[in-house]
């Protein structure tokens, strides 16, 4: 039997396989390489990147909910300078796809950052990060704006011929209008969903469990959410998307390539086994096989209703 | 770094309350040091979720062992291990004890549970090093003796040893810590490391500290772990620059 093709395209941005690392959850890709193989992996999605370095919130910062968790790390990052000279020349080596995961507090700090880093070679695609729900800042504020969101993805559309990839929160009820508009704006694709604000309190000393009092929820708790929220985008825009939330397995990942999405990112499952990305796309394979599928980006938006 | 499916041998209760887990993990007992630490997924579904992080309380052979108390859902499960059930034991993480420098006396300061990396220490201590140990807890059922020398036991309520903190037990031991070259070794919950902070201040006594501090992975993806730097306005992650730190190095 011939070989599977695994390799995926999210608008102009070839992958090798689906199975993309989520931002925040492989650092700058050093650690974890002490416990899996990178240059499997279709795509890396780097923490975060602001301007400046950012310290973070004080702990408690993260605490464990029902097959979930809550974090509120507050976007600690290394600032653009050190990510550039530190962080790049380590994940250049690596051989496979580097996202750059970009956030900030005003529409022209993503365009500076994006400008700044266009010249990195390295660099094959950006997320424009609109909706991280732990910092005062931006973030959220941008993320549940859809003239905000509208307006940082034309901005930055103008700075760039490189993918852009809007990562869109799911703390609306109306994910579709921000795909519709991100996509009018010339974004690529879309990446859906960032985590659920969330909160969990001590009911002895009645205080929250997290310092910043919301978090935001991931792990398999929210993947039913974010799969409808993919639904949603792949039935109403026509935009690609990469499926996030809550994969902790080969079989979650198959379910949002059929719910619509074009390649998946896989977050939280990286912090219980490092390991698991490279697990997913052996499982998908053989997936594909079993079901005599010789290219994996038939499964997409496979969905029969 | 190894992640193991370790069989476990035997969860013994060592006093009420509090549980000695032995596992076969060669892999990781070669390698690890006092002080380090396995970050443990307990169950194989979604709940709990999480590793755990476990201090390593002592090896022997191929077999490690770790000191825990139930106090939650991952830990509950943990204690009901039967032989030959497996546990997923990622490690060893940390950076662990020092154990090296001009020093005569190694003097444990631990507070309850904060008692578990020392077994494994005080084995590891050169032949050429004292030890003295001060345990403190609230009441006599927080004190642990186990795999100990020289026990100085304190307790809040006065129901072992002395009455009041370690903290004060050492203040009234001062002739005695002056007398030789000490460094001390710390773990226990915050404040007790924040008093000992002082204490070392006023006194110019060298100490580590191991911290404790919710986590998840347990090796600086999640960025979960902050403890603030005393000197610089950053955070070192306690997975990853800790879990021991010079105590004059964080704010407590």
């Amino acid at each position: 039997m011939r070989e599977i093709d695994l390799s995926v395209s999210i608008g102009k941005l070839k992958l090798k396989n689906p199975i993309m690392l989520a931002s925040g959850t492989v650092g700058y890709g050093n650690e974890i390489s002490n416990y899996t193989d990178l240059s499997k992996i279709g795509g890396i999605v780097t923490k975060s990147v602001s301007l400046k370095p950012r310290k973070g919130n004080p702990p408690q910062r993260i605490v464990e909910t029902a097959s979930g968790m809550l974090n509120a790390i507050g976007l600690a990052n290394v600032g653009l300078e050190a990510f550039i000279n530190e962080k790049i020349p380590f994940l250049e080596k690596v051989n496979s796809t580097l996202i750059c995961n970009i956030a900030a507090s005003t529409i022209e700090e993503y365009v500076e950052c994006t400008k700044t880093l266009v010249s990195e070679d390295a660099v094959k695609a950006f997320e424009i990060n609109v909706s991280c729900p732990n910092v005062k800042e931006g973030g959220l504020v941008f993320g549940n704006d859809l003239k905000s969101v509208g307006r940082i993805t034309e901005k930055v559309r103008a700075v760039t011929t490189k993918p852009i990839i809007i990562k869109l929160s799911p703390n609306t009820s109306d994910i579709k209008s921000f795909a519709k508009i991100v996509k009018d704006e010339g974004a690529d694709a879309v990446s859906a969903i960032n985590t659920l604000v969330g909160t969990a309190f001590n009911i002895k000393t009645r205080k929250p469990k997290i310092f910043n009092v919301t978090g935001g929820l991931s792990g398999p708790a929210i993947k039913p959410v974010a799969l409808a929220k993919v639904l949603e985008i792949s039935r109403n825009v026509d935009i690609p998307i990469i499926g996030i939330g809550g994969i902790m397995d080969w079989k979650d990942a198959a379910e949002f390539m059929v719910a619509g999405a074009s390649a998946v990112q896989i977050g939280t499952v990286n912090f219980i086994n490092p390991n698991a990305g490279i697990e997913i796309i052996d499982g998908l394979k053989e997936f594909c096989r079993s079901e005599s599928i010789d290219e994996i980006s038939k499964l997409t938006a496979s969905y029969i209703l | 770094m190894y992640i193991v499916n370790a069989p476990v041998n035997e969860v013994r209760k060592i006093q009420p309350g509090i549980f000695l887990l032995k596992a076969h993990c060669p892999e990781i007992t070669k390698e690890i040091k006092p002080g380090q630490f396995c970050n443990i997924k307990v169950s194989t579904t979604t709940s709990p979720l999480l590793r755990r992080p476990f201090s390593v309380c002592d090896i022997e052979g191929e077999y490690i062992f770790f000191m825990f108390n139930v106090h939650g859902e991952g830990t509950e499960l943990l204690s009901k291990k039967e032989h030959g059930e497996l546990i997923d034991v990622l490690g060893p993480l940390g950076n662990g004890f020092d154990l090296d420098g001009d020093y005569d006396t190694a003097v444990i300061a631990a507070g309850g549970l904060g008692a578990a990396p020392f077994p494994f220490f005080t084995r590891m201590l050169p032949k050429n090093k004292n030890v003295l140990s001060f345990m403190g807890g609230r009441s006599k059922s927080d004190i642990i003796t186990y795999g100990l020398k020289n026990v100085q036991a304190a307790t809040d309520d006065g129901s072992f040893g002395f009455k009041g903190t370690i903290i004060d037990l050492m203040n009234e031991k001062i002739d005695v810590l002056k007398k030789d070259k000490i460094k001390i070794f710390s773990c226990g919950p915050n404040p007790m490391l924040k008093a000992l902070k002082d204490f070392c201040d006023k006194h110019s006594f060298e100490a580590l500290a191991s911290t404790e501090c919710a986590m998840a992975c347990g090796f600086g993806i999640c960025q979960g772990c902050p403890i603030e730097s005393s000197e610089d306005d950053k955070y070192y992650l306690v997975c990853k620059d800790g879990p021991v730190f010079d105590i004059k190095d964080i704010k407590l």
